[in-house]
């Protein structure tokens, strides 16, 4: 489920990869990204709407694997 | 936060000042026992946070045990400047010669404690000051030198107190100043500080004044006094909307969503920040609107936090829009305000274009900000229009 | 000119790595501000955007030059970093901190002025002197500040720092900038009252009249009308009074933590009374404030 005005998608690809599951994790300030029981990337719905549009998540995967929806901008 | 008379004496006898006996009743039948152990006339006293209890007949001598424990009974309902009565000190009483005041507070002008001293106690310290400024004395203490007890000498002669009564004073005046110093207060007055007929030096009344800021350091003080963290010691106790504001505010550390204050009007108000609001506030009623509630958003809330604060508004029955309005912003972001009052309203089953009367809040992402409010078809403006016309457009939708 | 801070200011910031550190560092940078090294003791050797970080004061002073600092660590921990700095020999210290108990504030007023030091706030966003350095969160990112701060003849005092930024806001869109903007702290006890930065203002040939935002509580508005009887002032002060439903409410607290009515000289209605007795005008609102600044400036054929 997207939030109520963002969405963040992730490239299948990307999110089993563990190295940058952890990069994700670590990077976003308010707790988007968590790290699966037995690998792979959970997106913390809750905290969706949270997103500070810091871009920190695109800029630490490789060029499209993450992307921010703005909903309101749609 | 001010401490009810019992609890300031608790605090003055640990340091070794001179009191009365005495025992805190909650019953009728406290009295009455508190009474005959002190097997002599006694004074009855409602524990309320506020001054003036002789003029609303909340203080009564009694002879007898049975007259105590019946003036307990007159005493409790009455209500002294809207406080109510928590319990009532049964004290011996006293016979006096003669009282004193004495009283630690800051000089926020000179930015110094001040040791205020008086040799016409009982009464209201401003009115002495006014009529008989050379029964007055103030000696300014240094923050950065331990208080020294020459002080305390200095400030009782300075009103000609002198021989047996001086060294008597001095040193009660000394701990006060100390107590002043070690639990970070505000003012620590006693008054009167009664001379008896015997010579001897009791404090009869006594008004301690914690700062709040400071409540954090004396945790262990306030515990030991049976003060609770949830007891604010404001003009008036918090009502249950002003507790859950409380607790949204404490419910998440990102920002602040505090000091909900609540009102009786139909038009809520999520407003920021310090100044802002209070300058908000002001505008609204200057315009003949009438505020569900005041508070404070500020310090870049998350967007939960704005969303359950506009939540707990929408709740309080009679309100009927919200104005959501603050200073021209830097650390708090437009957009992140924006999502959580949007969010509110539709949680709470409201259109946001329809609740929001009117959303002025610019500065920092308000591009994006008001791309949200937009979106939702909420009435916005930007730094163009002041906070005072703002405010008077929420207050222009409310009458249509 | 501007007062107190200006482009060729050093500034340290003590407290550099926190979280609203880090974006003051970015901002003061990105407003041209000269912050030449931070303090976190355990951090040395690390850096903020360039900034070097060091685990002491002297590090630093024993070094270069440092003008001013700004402390932003939790309260618990402001009294000790305050008196490092002036210990050290800086002269100018912004205090951000708020919730500080008033007898250690009082305890860092007492050293400065013993040392010849000043400290502005506690529990303040800072200093800003247009085109020139802000020291502080004061305007908030560099893009921002310069779209609400302009450079000019009108000197700002406030006892709040939001409205610090709306008041200039206001008078940069009536064409009026400002010389320099002091958010002076919002509570019972600060460092730098109005009347005690006059004087600065009144020795900067630039500054040509003074803009202030007021609130309930305290005696700051009552010894600024004393000043400006006393002095004579050749500035012509605006001020603006907030918290007017206040007065009604007598015990509590609303706003900042020096703002509360206890008495009646705390009132609003006591202080307009005395600054108008003084000569200062009062707005009513706050967009008044450019046009009875005109009028007050033209009165004395300014």
């Amino acid at each position: 489920m997207p939030g109520m005005f963002i969405d963040v998608l992730v490239d299948p690809k990307a999110a089993s990869d563990a190295a940058l599951v952890k990069k994700l994790v670590e990077v976003c300030p308010v707790n988007i990204f968590a790290a699966q029981e037995g690998g792979g990337l959970r997106i913390v719905e809750e905290n969706l709407d949270e997103c500070v549009l810091c871009d920190l998540c695109v800029q630490a995967a490789p060029p499209g694997a993450v992307r921010v929806i703005k909903r309101y901008e749609s | 936060m001010r401490f009810y008379e019992y609890e300031s004496k608790a605090l003055f006898a640990r340091h070794g000042l001179p009191l009365s006996k005495s025992g805190l009743a909650h019953s009728r039948e406290d009295a009455r026992r508190i009474a005959a152990e002190i097997a002599g006339p006694v004074v009855l006293k409602s524990q309320v946070l506020s001054g003036g209890r002789m003029k609303a007949g909340a203080v009564k001598f009694a002879d007898t045990p049975d007259e105590a424990a019946a003036h307990y009974d007159a005493i409790v309902p009455i209500v002294v400047s809207g406080q109510k009565c928590r319990a009532v000190l049964v004290e011996e009483k006293s016979q006096v010669q003669q009282e004193y005041y004495a009283g630690v507070t800051w000089d926020g002008r000179r930015k110094l404690p001040v040791v205020i001293f008086s040799d016409m106690g009982g009464i209201d310290i401003e009115q002495v000051a006014e009529r008989h400024p050379d029964h007055v004395s103030k000696t300014h203490a240094s923050t950065l030198l331990p208080p020294m007890p020459y002080l305390a000498k200095e400030a009782a002669a300075k009103t000609g107190v002198s021989g047996a009564d001086l060294t008597r004073l001095a040193p009660i005046v000394s701990r006060l100043i100390e107590i002043f110093f070690r639990y970070d207060l505000t003012l620590a007055e006693i008054n009167p500080l009664a001379k008896l007929e015997d010579g001897r030096f009791v404090v009869l009344d006594g008004h301690v004044d914690l700062e709040g800021d400071a409540r954090p350091k004396h945790e262990k003080l306030l515990a030991e006094l049976g003060i609770r963290p949830e007891e604010t010691r404001q003009a008036r106790p918090p009502t249950d909307f002003e507790v859950r504001g409380a607790q949204v505010d404490a419910g998440d550390h990102r920002g602040v969503a505090g000091n909900v204050v609540e009102f009786d009007g139909n038009l809520g108000l999520v407003i920021g920040a310090g100044g802002g609001s209070l300058t908000l506030f002001d505008a609204v009623r200057k315009h003949g609107g009438r505020p569900a509630n005041y508070c404070e958003i500020g310090g870049n809330p998350s967007v939960k936090k704005a969303c359950a604060l506009t939540k707990l508004v929408l709740s309080k029955p009679g309100v009927e829009k919200l104005a959501v309005m603050m200073n021209v912003v830097s650390n708090t972001r437009v957009d992140i305000v924006a999502r959580g009052v949007v969010k509110g309203c539709i949680e709470s089953g409201r259109d946001p274009a329809k609740t929001i009367a009117i959303f002025r809040i610019p500065g920092s992402w308000e591009q994006e900000g008001f791309k949200i409010l937009k979106k939702y078809g909420v009435e916005y403006c930007d730094r163009t229009v002041s906070m005072y016309e703002a405010a008077g457009r929420a207050v222009m939708k409310m009458k249509a | 000119m501007s007062i107190l801070i200006h482009k060729d200011t050093t500034v340290i910031i003590q407290g550099i790595t926190g979280r609203e550190a880090v974006n003051m560092t970015r901002e003061g940078l990105n407003y041209g501000t000269k912050i030449v090294g931070g303090v976190t003791p355990g951090r040395a050797g690390r850096d903020v955007y360039g900034v070097p970080v060091y685990d002491c004061v002297r590090d630093i002073t024993s070094k270069t030059r440092v003008d001013g600092s700004i402390v932003t660590v939790p309260a618990a921990f402001t009294r000790d970093a305050v008196f490092e700095a002036i210990e050290n020999g800086i002269k100018l210290v912004v205090v951000v901190t708020e919730r500080i108990p008033r007898g250690e504030v009082a305890q860092m007023v007492e050293l400065a002025q013993l040392r010849g030091a000043r400290i502005i706030g506690p529990n303040c966003l800072g200093i800003l002197s247009p085109d020139e350095a802000k020291m502080g969160g004061l305007g908030g990112p560099a893009a921002d500040a310069r779209k609400a701060f302009t450079k000019g003849p009108i000197g700002v005092m406030s006892r709040s720092g939001g409205m610090t930024t709306e008041i200039c806001n206001t008078l940069t869109a009536a064409g009026l900038g400002q010389s320099t903007a002091v958010s002076i702290g919002g509570d019972a006890i600060i460092g730098s009252t109005y009347a005690e930065l006059m004087p600065l203002f009144e020795a900067d040939p630039e500054t040509k009249a003074i803009a202030i935002y007021s609130e309930p509580g305290g005696r700051m508005e009552a010894e600024l009308a004393d000043w400006v009887r006393e002095h004579r002032s050749r500035l012509p002060i605006v001020a603006f009074m907030a918290g007017r439903f206040m007065d009604e409410m007598p015990g509590m607290r609303f706003g900042h933590a020096g703002t509360i009515v206890e008495g009646k000289a705390d009132t609003t209605a006591d202080k307009i009374e005395r600054m108008r007795a003084a000569g200062i005008a009062v707005a009513e609102r706050i967009e008044e404030i450019p046009a009875l600044i005109r009028q007050e400036l033209g009165k004395r054929g300014a």
